[in-house]
């Protein structure tokens, strides 16, 4: 199973200082936490995509993630996420196939269609057309990533005639793609019909949506012919602070709560704690609570948690990597596999397992479902 | 078969006269609705309990309570609303509208509503029109022509509370009506199956399948 941290970039006051970093340091602090979470042993590095402050997080990851490749050896980079919406689709190809190469084939991205309302008129786009786009600009991005010479013609894009990607993906193996989403019913289908894998946030619902839109995915992947249900790929978010008591840990990190965006000046701590993953306790705490995510969506593949917003300046950041590393993830590690059952994947798809996957693998192919592929062909001969 | 009505009231002190008006008019749907030969039940919620459940889902970007999501599931279940707020500031409460924002888009398609307010001065009569009744054609719902408006001197004797009593009565039948000819009357493939209503609180267990999404393009 792979344990990792997922970054937005945001900028912001340390309520208990008043000091707030520049945008120079924020950048800068990202890269750190990357090479920290690879010095501890963690597994993936994923970076938010922004078009707006106070976040920092890259409009496009590709930049950072190059700089992080090109300082880390094992670390697997990722996003939380990739702007299906409102990117050129063509963009994507190129950048993240060049990533690729950059790092050596440990990438993966997470796509997401953005709530941020004037993002997509920026980019001369439509926020109501959200899932269109999103169905559209990732088919094309399949078949740019599969294909060559490519004739194309769609809703949203300049229409494509002998189009091919240079470079073309490393080993002509295309990256790992996740969906995140977190009420779409529409994104987790997108997700179990091509066999990609889904993500849910996590951290801001309560538990029992995330199991419905879990379960939605992992029934549609069995239904298109991808495997059982149970062996659907999963990520969740999750969200910790760890001190040596329970107490201290609040104590420490209350101010940051309380003045944190998009929840701050809300909910109290304790409600907070009690209704959403987010766990402020010590280690052992954070371990009894991560384990019990496996309990309501089933034997899972990624986790990742947020570590670094709502100010919290870069040395506590990297301790509490340091503790995620050190003393909660070994336990996770060990405790999720042994609860695991045989034919339930440890982790997700790899650059290396894709590849010995060989190329005739349904990764490969633009329609990878076995179920519904009469219909295309139908409406292909029409 | 039992109609269900719901009954939301944002008075916000007890014993409030909203509330008063609330069961009133509920007291007189029932009637007109027994009268129509149907069994009706009534769940009334006074939405000042919900203040700081609205107040979380509106300081977390939308993380609804499960408090909440139980109330919102049952609003969009019911067969006909009763909405009765108190005039603030020349409108409805702020915990009511607190409450309608907390409503998926789809929550209230078709729903038969009495509009119904309260106030310390009868010039505040218009608020029925000019702010109740945009908003519920907004998430449309079915609003009764008659709304139901009490100022501190219609809950006395003489003309203004016989004449209170009446207008309770004429939008209680006129739900009433609403109510007991919901589903039956269609004949069924020639209309929308149902109202089209949903709460927004459970992910739905079907989907739209990919390939429709996808449309026309192919591998």
């Amino acid at each position: 199973m792979q344990f990792g941290v997922f970054t937005i970039g945001d900028v912001t006051e340390d309520p208990t200082t008043g000091r707030t970093p520049t945008e120079a340091e924020r950048v800068q602090s990202m890269v750190a936490i990357a090479k920290k979470a690879e010095e501890v042993g963690l597994d993936v590095f994923a970076t938010g995509e922004h078009h707006n402050p106070p976040f920092v997080a890259p409009a496009n990851p590709p930049i950072l993630l190059s700089n992080i490749a090109a300082q880390t050896t094992n670390l697997e980079l990722s996003t939380a996420t990739t702007l299906i919406t409102t990117n050129d689709p063509v963009r994507l190809a190129e950048d993240y196939a060049y990533l690729q190469h950059m790092a050596g084939g440990r990438v993966d991205l997470m796509l997401g269609r953005g709530n941020t309302g004037p993002v997509y008129p920026w980019f001369g786009k439509d926020i109501r057309k959200g899932i269109p786009l999103a169905v559209e600009n990732y088919h094309l991005l399949r078949r740019l990533w599969r294909e060559t010479a490519i004739d194309w013609e769609g809703e949203f894009r300049t229409p494509l005639h002998g189009y091919t990607l240079a470079p073309a993906p490393l080993d002509d193996v295309p990256p790992f793609v996740w969906h995140g989403s977190i009420r779409s019913p529409e994104i987790a289908e997108q997700a179990a019909f091509y066999g990609d894998g889904f993500f849910h946030n996590h951290i801001f619902w309560n538990k029992e949506h995330t199991q419905a839109m879990v379960r939605l995915y992992r029934q549609r992947f069995e239904h298109y012919g991808h495997g059982a249900a149970d062996q659907a790929i999963v990520g969740l978010g999750g969200q910790v602070f760890m001190a040596d008591t329970e107490a201290e840990a609040k104590r420490i990190f209350r101010p940051y709560f309380d003045n944190a965006p998009v929840y701050g000046h809300g909910p109290s701590l304790e409600s907070f704690t009690r209704d959403t993953p987010l766990t402020v306790g010590t280690p052992q705490q954070v371990i009894e609570r991560t384990l019990g995510f496996a309990d309501y969506v089933g034997d899972y593949q990624r986790q990742l948690f947020l570590v670094d917003h709502a100010g919290l300046p870069l040395d506590a950041v990297l301790e509490q990597i340091e503790i995620l590393g050190k003393e909660v993830v070994p336990v996770l590690r060990r405790e999720f596999e042994a609860r695991r059952p045989e034919h339930v994947p440890s982790n997700p798809p790899s650059h290396a397992s894709l590849v010995a996957e060989g190329p005739d693998s349904p990764h490969r192919k633009v329609i990878s479902a076995t179920a519904g592929l009469d219909q295309v062909t139908e409406e292909a001969a029409v | 078969m039992t109609r269900r009505l719901v009954v939301l009231t944002a008075g916000l002190s007890q014993p409030s006269s909203t509330r008063l008006l609330a069961d009133q008019i509920a007291g007189a749907v029932a009637a007109e609705v027994s009268g129509r030969g149907e069994a009706v039940d009534i769940q009334t919620y006074e939405l000042r309990e919900y203040a700081v459940d609205l107040a979380t889902m509106m300081a977390t970007a939308g993380m609804p309570t499960a408090r909440l999501d139980q109330l919102r599931r049952a609003v969009s279940a019911a067969d006909g609303l009763v909405v009765v707020t108190p005039v603030f500031a020349a409108s409805y409460t702020g915990v009511f509208k607190m409450f309608f924002d907390a409503l998926d888009t789809d929550a209230l398609n078709g729903m038969p509503v009495i509009i119904a307010a309260t106030a310390g001065t009868p010039r505040h009569s218009l608020v029925l029109d000019h702010a109740l009744r945009p908003l519920l054609s907004h998430l449309r719902a079915v609003v009764m022509p008659t709304g139901v408006f009490a100022a501190t001197e219609d809950f006395g004797g003489g003309a203004a509370g016989r004449d209170l009593a009446g207008r309770a009565g004429r939008a209680a039948a006129e739900l009433a009506a609403h109510v007991v000819s919901t589903g039956g009357d269609a004949v069924a493939g020639f209309t929308p199956t149902s109202t089209g209503r949903d709460s927004g609180v459970d992910v739905p267990t079907e989907v739209t399948p990919f390939m429709k999404l996808l449309g026309g393009h192919s591998g």
